[in-house]
């Protein structure tokens, strides 16, 4: 495994919920991050993010890290969940909560 | 310049037993995908599919692309998923 590769996992087991994603929750630098940071406020669940655009060998590794070709992506404990619409399909059929917040069920 | 109807014909000859529905306006594309192939396949297994038969289009030519994967008892309404 790269050291990018390495450094991504840890950053993702370290972070219960973390979303890669083109710029910041409050700044997002495209539609579909701004959309998935939208979703996870709206789940009222704490999450890590990174801005992929400040670093293109994050950019290019998470790709390959999951192997998912677009951004934003979302890992909850550990596991990759999706991409955008994986993440509103989920959220509008109440799974995206199940799996953010399995102790409530 | 991507139209729909290139992405249209990459994914329905990549993937067998599709119907393959895009809309998009050269940046942004939208594909309805339904597949029997998709059948006992989580969303990300489904997706992942999909982006396998575009490959490297999905890194240069294709800017954004969304998709809701169904498969066909799914469209029709039976879905149990």
């Amino acid at each position: 495994m790269s050291l990018i590769q390495e450094k991504l996992k840890e950053v993702i087991e370290s972070n219960e919920v973390i979303l890669f994603m083109k710029g910041s929750p409050d700044f997002p630098q495209c539609g579909f991050s701004g959309r998935t940071a939208q979703i996870l406020e709206a789940c009222e669940v704490p999450f890590a993010s990174v801005d992929v655009l400040a670093d293109s060998a994050v950019r290019d590794g998470i790709k390959e890290y999951s192997n998912w070709p677009t951004v934003p992506q979302l890992y909850v404990r550990g596991e990759f969940v999706g991409g955008c619409d994986i993440m509103t399909e989920m959220y509008e059929s109440g799974d995206l909560l199940k799996v953010l917040k399995p102790e409530s069920n | 310049m991507v139209t729909p109807q290139d992405i249209q014909g990459w994914i329905a000859s990549g993937l067998a037993d599709s119907d393959v529905t895009v809309e998009g306006d050269g940046q942004h594309f939208e594909a309805m995908i339904i597949c029997s192939q998709f059948d006992g396949k989580s969303l990300i297994q489904r997706h992942q599919m999909v982006y396998g038969v575009l490959g490297d289009k999905m890194k240069s030519e294709i800017h954004a692309l969304s998709m809701k994967t169904m498969t066909p008892q799914e469209y029709n309404g039976g879905a149990e998923n």
